[in-house]
């Protein structure tokens, strides 16, 4: 079931296009990518998730309502552009932001508690925001967006700012929130993340939508016949290029060797493996599947120059 | 509990414990007494007397009563360049030359001096001489002293308002004073906390917390949760300073009272009849006090204060949500504080006509009202007047805080390019459906 549903949602600022037609649907209890170069419109789609925007057209549905405010206020959203009040501490701040979503101050001091013995922060409740690193600030941020246990969560780059141990620890709580229950749309251009925990994805280029579905399927269908082989002596010779495999890259990984191979149109793998027989002694073979980040780059990079024409437009809103 | 409040004990907390606002509350009445009080003791401090030249070839002054506070007076019979050498060599400050002329209609009287004489030293001259003049004319006409003073009139006139049923006695000077704090105060709140509440939407919008607060709450909600809680700060404030003001008379009273009476009993015996006139000013004082209507002035005070400063702050939250940082706002500052400035600017001539037509028209106009019209409230306005005027304050209240709302969503979200007034009215028009 979905959890939540954009129907065809467009949107314009003056002469500029930020969204035109776009739709998807992210299933209860699963985490949704929404990817796309700078510009895209991932931000502007956001806000209108969270209605600080409107679309011009096209609807949204949470949990088969219209959206409204009141799913909004339970939402846990944490925005790409983001801070906190520097001058205020830590607890009482985090105890504000939960007021404003309507926790009561005592539930609010409860999860506050939990949370910073899960981060293992709980030396800084009496600090200042001001006082703290960029890492550590980042790190309130978060418990900020997920103190009133929303159902449904909004994250917006949450990785930028920390370093890569606080990385995985935040990747493991993320994680952990879905086991729980809750939905979740991530928002990255941090495609290595986008396959670790992503079940779905959507991609967006140029205001409109270029892919969307299940991260299996998607990088099942974008493969174009690549193949990867591990073998243990170094490989002199190259397959022919037209009959049966073109060499795309090497290397040599834990002393063994790993080359890329693109099979030829109507080549057989049995063949590629049976001329590699002749020359090396194979330790594995496998059909390589494209990474996201190659799917991202490739239909984005389709349309370079026009990219850069838009990149300029989107900074005005 | 409501959001909006959230926001505006949020807004007070952190505002009320800041050093700033404790030092301000303790420091505050001292300030105002030391403004009030410093120019006053300024210029009761002596000048050095100023030595003067005069030489009088006509014989006027001669026997005449030159005496002035201040100037050190001599005569010369030296000719009028070696006089003058004397003021241009530094010995005196200036030569007043009176030629040989008709003493009953003196022509020719001429004052040298290395500067510009001051509009005091003009006038003391002048009396010096028209005092000669006249003392002349007295003893040519044979009109003795005795028959002089006689000559003399001083009626005082009671000034007494019909609108009050025992016809208290007003005054005018104490209706100024009052008139003149109540204004000056409004001003100075209106100015101080509208720049906090800009400050703080400033705040919110460079530290970018605000997109994570506007998924709990309204813009609306937001900028008025600020613009309350601001107000119930500089309110805070206030009633500090009265309580502190009453509490520093009352201690000041205990321990200056019984010296004061002591110097009050020495300065009275020689100059009796000077006491006497003190007493009676100040019984019209206190009585004139009484006269004017205290819960009105009180009223008529919270409301222009609230109105004002919800006017302007509303107009300083949209600033402050179209502008990154503090020098970005300098730009559209001007505008705002404009007819704050004039208000102030235009007070001197309400005073002298507090129900004229300018009075009448400044204090009806929402941006100058709450200023004007409480320079106006205790001489008295007319009901209808007081209602206009609050009623059309109220009105420009609920239209500017609907485009400042406009201009505020759109705003706060709005990060990079520097704006335009051609950007502020797109936006005013931008609509979100």
């Amino acid at each position: 079931m979905a959890h939540l549903l954009v129907d065809r949602i467009s949107k314009q600022y003056g002469n500029h296009i930020a969204l035109k037609d776009v739709s998807f649907e992210i299933p209860k209890g699963k985490i949704f990518g929404l990817l796309g170069p700078n510009g895209a419109g991932k931000t502007s789609t956001i806000r209108m998730l969270t209605r600080i925007l409107y679309p011009d057209s096209g609807e949204i549905l949470f949990e088969n309502e219209p959206l409204a405010d009141r799913h909004v206020r339970s939402m846990g959203y944490l925005p790409e552009e983001r801070g906190l009040y520097k001058k205020m501490g830590v607890s009482e701040q985090l105890i504000y932001l939960a007021q404003l979503k309507g926790m009561s101050k005592s539930d609010a001091i409860r999860e506050i508690n939990h949370w910073f013995d899960r981060l293992e922060v709980d030396h800084w409740k009496k600090k200042k925001v001001e006082d703290l690193s960029k890492g550590m600030q980042q790190k309130i941020q978060f418990i900020s967006t997920v103190l009133h246990r929303p159902n449904f969560l909004i994250l917006d780059e949450p990785f930028s700012g920390f370093d890569p141990v606080n990385a995985e620890k935040i990747k493991s709580e993320v994680i952990r929130l879905k086991e729980e229950g809750a939905t979740i749309l991530l928002s990255t251009h941090r495609m290595e993340s986008v396959e670790e925990l992503c079940d779905n994805i959507c991609m967006i280029h140029q205001a409109q939508k270029i892919l969307d579905g299940s991260v299996r399927d998607i990088r099942e269908s974008m493969k174009e016949g690549l193949v990867q082989v591990r073998h243990k002596e170094p490989l002199e010779e190259r397959p022919m290029k037209d009959m049966l495999a073109e060499y795309i890259d090497g290397k040599t990984e834990a002393g063994a060797y790993v080359s890329r191979f693109r099979l030829a149109p109507y080549a057989d793998t049995n063949a590629l493996i049976q001329w590699l027989l002749n020359h090396v002694t194979l330790i594995s073979f496998e059909e390589a599947l494209p990474s996201i980040h190659d799917i991202f780059v490739k239909l984005v990079s389709q349309d370079v120059s026009s990219f850069h024409a838009k990149e300029k437009d989107a900074t005005q809103l | 509990m409501n959001k909006v409040f959230i926001i505006i004990a949020r807004e007070f907390i952190t505002r009320v414990r800041k050093p700033t606002f404790i030092l301000m509350s303790l420091l505050g009445p001292v300030l105002f007494g030391a403004l009030l009080i410093v120019p006053t003791w300024l210029t009761t401090i002596e000048s050095e007397d100023r030595a003067l030249l005069i030489k009088d070839e006509s014989g006027l002054l001669l026997n005449a009563d030159t005496y002035t506070s201040g100037l050190l007076i001599s005569f010369t019979d030296v000719d009028l360049e070696e006089a003058k050498e004397e003021v241009s060599s530094g010995v005196f400050s200036g030569l007043l030359y009176v030629p040989a002329t008709d003493t009953k209609d003196p022509q020719g009287v001429r004052y040298f001096s290395n500067s510009t004489p001051s509009v005091d030293l003009r006038n003391n001259l002048r009396n010096i001489v028209n005092r000669a003049v006249e003392k002349q004319k007295q003893e040519d006409m044979g009109i003795s002293e005795e028959q002089l003073r006689a000559l003399k009139a001083d009626v005082a006139i009671s000034m007494i308002s019909l609108k009050d049923q025992n016809e208290a006695e007003q005054n005018a000077i104490v209706a100024s004073i009052i008139g003149y704090a109540t204004s000056f105060l409004i001003y100075i709140f209106i100015l101080l906390y509208g720049i906090q509440v800009m400050r703080g939407v400033i705040e919110e919008k460079s530290n970018r917390i605000v997109e994570v607060i506007l998924s709990s709450v309204r813009p609306f909600q937001l900028m008025m949760g600020k613009i309350i809680g601001v107000a119930a700060v500089g309110l805070a404030q206030f009633l500090i300073w009265v309580v502190l003001a009453i509490g520093l008379y009352t201690v000041a009273l205990n321990f200056f009272a019984p010296e004061l009476a002591q110097a009050d009993l020495q300065a009275s015996s020689p100059a009796a009849p000077q006491a006497q006139m003190d007493a009676e000013a100040m019984e019209m004082v206190l009585s004139s006090i009484k006269s004017i209507d205290i819960p009105l002035i009180l009223g008529s005070f919270l409301v222009f204060f609230l109105l004002g400063y919800l006017v302007y702050s509303g107009l300083f939250a949209a600033l402050g949500s179209a502008t990154d940082n503090d020098t970005d706002s300098q730009q559209f500052m001007l505008p705002i504080t404009l007819p704050l400035i004039v208000s102030i600017l235009v007070l001197g001539a309400v005073l002298k006509e507090p129900d004229g037509s300018l009075a009448f028209w400044f204090s009806m106009v929402p941006l100058t009202s709450p200023i004007v019209m409480m320079m106006r409230v205790p001489f008295g306005v007319p009901a209808w007047e007081l209602a206009l005027s609050i009623s059309i304050l109220i009105s420009f209240f609920l239209l500017i805080t609907w485009l400042a709302a406009r201009i505020y969503r759109v705003g706060i979200l709005f990060h990079g390019s520097k704006i335009s007034y051609k950007t502020l009215y797109n936006w005013l028009r931008y609509s979100y459906r």
